[in-house]
């Protein structure tokens, strides 16, 4: 005899697959609950009542073929071959996932992307799927359960603003989360508030000029990697990635260097543009990793070049009023430019030593 | 000469407006600046997602503690196997539905519901499955919070199977849920030659509680507390016992016998969140964090510990907020409705939205109307100046005299504002 009352009070089962569309290759992530897994799969060999990562990285391909027997892909009545290729964790609310990476491979770009999702209905028909599904256009959530195995999806219509949007985002995001780029800028930004004599650097008597000379500088960096990210992105012209990333590290150890020592010349915007063209490669890069879309690819590259100046307009906003008021300071000059470009220089040249050998040094 | 001196006014000019220019420029900047780091920090926040998947770097890191492996686990275990080579053994499938539902409720854990459901699969779907299959999907559906489907399934028990006494017992709860008290109440009559008379005390007495008896209901559980024969028996009445004095305003006798209960049995969440609502209302907020202390994975549970944390102005309240809005919103994207009145009280309380509160109360008032029930809606329609909200509930109070000094108050001030 029990009484029954209603407090569940646990979240129930859950996984989340996010799938992204891009041409005929979809790209997947799927976390399934540990808790879950391990009523299939036994991930406590030790039998200690935890799992540990050495335990869940022994079962990988066993977590990973009986997930996969419990989820389908097809683009318009033909399969769409799925593999996983590689295994993570995440942390949810409700305790450890694993994190499987997915790819299937579809004959052509899907007009319409079925999903059969049948993980866990058989011993907890509670479970459901949740699937989020990026086309490069627009994300949906489906929930999957017992009753709704099968979904089908219809890409949507790519929505340009949305797009572009999306694409002045990843600019940003590019910027900051690039140290390469980030140094660069610095490097060619902190004399920027003083002037070159021979006797050594002076401060700029005003803030115009200098603002002047920023403007020319990052424009100039702008316009030149907006020719070369358009040429490779287009396929116009491609050069091997490791000699873009070398060649980017050696931009970076030039332009601290010559902060200590003239090597650039006077106008370094011109010094700018030449080394963005090389900055443009390795732009191009982080979006072929991304998969474009090709309908809007024009669109889209717009959006990452606005994207990438605006961010970097937030540098020199954060950085040239700052370094205005130190200009005339001993620890501008020294520590600052001094210190910052050799700090700089050495970081960079540990860069191009780590990518022109294929070492990791730190 | 003229034309020089011209020349110089306006250089000195120059200079001057060019200063002041510098001097306003250098403070646009720094506005501009702090403007453009404040706009970073908020678009750029969710890089640092706490679900971004990592690869940990040392392999014997604990990822995940599994429930414990106690003689009820390795009971359903070896159930569960001896089904799957007989599917179609219909005691076993009961059997082992029940022991899930039991494990469901310990640990108050819905994933258990799921598999006894799935123990049931040969029958679930079918509209007139056998009456033991009947019962217990009954009580899957109530504790999913599907009213209807369960009362439709125990109808048909009680009208096939007069003498189950689980079947009547669960029918007044699901009834009593949803209200409707005279249907409750009338559910509980044929417990009395059925089961143990503290069992039909306790049924009965429970909707006396609600509907304007509860000092009579009160002292009828407590006669009856001796003839309780199970330890079992004894905690569920403890338990009663300390809802119905809460109710009475006699908070100490409700400590007392809450803490008896929970003394039986450690594990009833339900007595322990009312405990805690209990003590918060009394404003012991430090108590009622310590009787809540490191029972995070419990949402109900975690909410009252938020609540508790804040009122003490506890730092940690902010990350175990976070942490339970993660859990509605996962509840959310599965399409889940169970917790809309905790959900209503989060909202309310913590995130301080009256309107999002009301609507997650108006929802929940349709399905269920328990004393939070109500309270949730008369609370929620009070913060956003909308008497006309409570309506509803303010008739069912009328209509059935729930004796609570909270509500009562909370409808008193409601009334007010009409």
């Amino acid at each position: 005899m029990f009484w029954a009352h209603p407090a569940l009070a646990h979240k129930p089962s859950d996984s989340y697959l996010t799938l992204e569309v891009r041409e005929a290759i979809v790209q997947g992530r799927w976390d399934i609950a540990l808790r879950d897994l391990h009523n299939a799969v036994d991930l406590d060999s030790d039998g200690n009542g935890e799992v540990t990562w050495g335990e869940l990285r022994a079962r990988e391909s066993d977590v990973a073929s009986f997930a996969l027997s419990h989820l389908a892909l097809s683009a318009d009545g033909v399969a769409c071959p799925l593999v996983s290729n590689g295994l993570r964790v995440a942390s949810h609310s409700d305790g450890a996932y694993a994190v499987l990476s997915l790819r299937a491979t579809c004959p052509a770009l899907p007009r319409a992307l079925r999903v059969t999702y049948t993980l866990f209905f058989e011993s907890d028909p509670q479970h459901r799927g949740i699937v989020r599904i990026d086309d490069g256009g627009g994300t949906r959530t489906a929930i999957f359960s017992p009753r709704e195995s099968q979904q089908t999806f219809e890409p949507s219509k790519p929505n340009r603003l949305g797009q572009l949007g999306a694409a002045v985002r990843l600019g940003i995001e590019h910027i900051f989360a690039g140290l390469d780029h980030l140094c660069f800028l610095v490097a060619l930004l902190l004399p920027a508030v003083l002037v070159r004599e021979a006797s050594g650097w002076r401060p700029v008597p005003r803030l115009r000029p200098a603002l002047v000379d920023v403007l020319k500088i990052v424009t100039a960096f702008t316009v030149a990697h907006s020719i070369t990210l358009s040429l490779s992105a287009l396929e116009v012209l491609r050069l091997p990635s490791r000699l873009v990333e070398c060649g980017i590290a050696a931009s970076v150890v030039v332009a601290a260097v010559n902060n200590l020592v003239p090597i650039l010349g006077k106008d370094r915007w011109a010094a700018a543009f030449a080394l963005g063209l090389l900055h443009g490669f390795g732009f191009s890069a982080t979006l072929m990793d991304l998969g474009l879309p090709r309908q809007n690819l024009a669109l889209t590259l717009f959006g990452f070049n606005v994207g990438v100046e605006i961010g970097q307009m937030a540098v020199v906003a954060a950085f040239v009023p700052l370094a205005y008021l130190a200009r005339r300071t001993w620890v501008y000059r020294r520590v600052a430019l001094g210190g910052g470009s050799v700090a700089i220089a050495v970081v960079a040249g540990v860069w191009f030593v780590e990518r022109a050998l294929g070492v990791k040094i730190f | 000469m003229q034309h020089c001196a011209l020349r110089l006014h306006r250089q000195r000019d120059a200079d001057h407006d060019g200063g002041r220019i510098v001097l306003s420029q250098t403070h646009a900047l720094f506005a501009v600046t702090g403007a453009l780091v404040l706009i970073g920090a908020v678009v750029f926040k969710p890089v640092s997602r706490s679900d971004a998947p990592r690869l940990p770097s040392d392999s014997g890191e604990v990822l995940e503690r599994l429930p414990p492996r106690d003689d009820a686990a390795r009971t359903r275990d070896s159930v569960r196997k001896a089904l799957a080579s007989r599917p179609d053994d219909l005691r076993a499938a009961v059997w082992l539905a029940r022991l899930d539902i039991e494990a469901s409720r310990k640990r108050a854990d819905p994933r258990y519901l799921g598999q006894a459901q799935s123990a049931l699969a040969p029958w679930w779907d079918l509209a007139s499955p056998p009456e033991q299959v009947l019962v217990v999907r009954a009580t899957i559906r109530q504790s999913l919070h599907d009213f209807d489907g369960a009362l439709a399934d125990l109808d048909r028990v009680v009208a096939e199977a007069p003498d189950d006494a689980q079947a009547w017992l669960t029918r007044s709860v699901v009834l009593s849920v949803r209200g409707r008290y005279a249907e409750a109440k009338a559910s509980c009559g044929p417990v009395q030659r059925l089961a143990p008379s503290i069992v039909f005390t306790l049924c009965d007495a429970s909707v006396d509680a609600l509907t304007g008896h509860a000092a009579g209901a009160f002292d009828r559980i407590q006669h009856s507390l001796q003839a309780a024969a199970t330890p079992e028996l004894r905690e569920w009445a403890l338990s009663t016992l300390g809802e119905i004095a809460g109710r009475l305003g006699r908070g100490d006798d409700s400590a007392l016998l809450f803490e008896q209960a929970l003394a039986l049995d450690s594990e009833d969440a339900y007595a322990r969140a009312a405990y805690a609502d209990r003590l918060l209302d009394e404003g012991r907020s430090a108590d009622a964090a310590h009787l809540l202390a490191g029972r995070t994975d419990n949402d109900n549970l975690l909410l009252r510990l938020v609540l508790a944390e804040r009122a003490m102005g506890d730092p940690i309240a902010n990350a175990h907020a976070e942490l339970l809005a993660a859990r509605y919103d996962a509840s959310r994207l599965r399409g889940d409705t169970v917790h809309r009145r905790e959900e209503s009280r989060f909202v309310l309380q913590v995130k301080k939205d009256a309107r999002a509160a009301l609507d997650l109360a108006r929802a929940n008032w349709q399905v269920q109307r328990e004393p939070w029930d109500v309270r949730v809606l008369l609370e929620a329609a009070l913060e956003s100046k909308n008497p006309g909200a409570a309506a509803p509930a303010l008739a069912f109070l009328d209509e059935n005299h729930l004796e609570d000094p909270r509500i009562q108050s909370l409808a008193q001030r409601l009334r007010g504002m009409r």
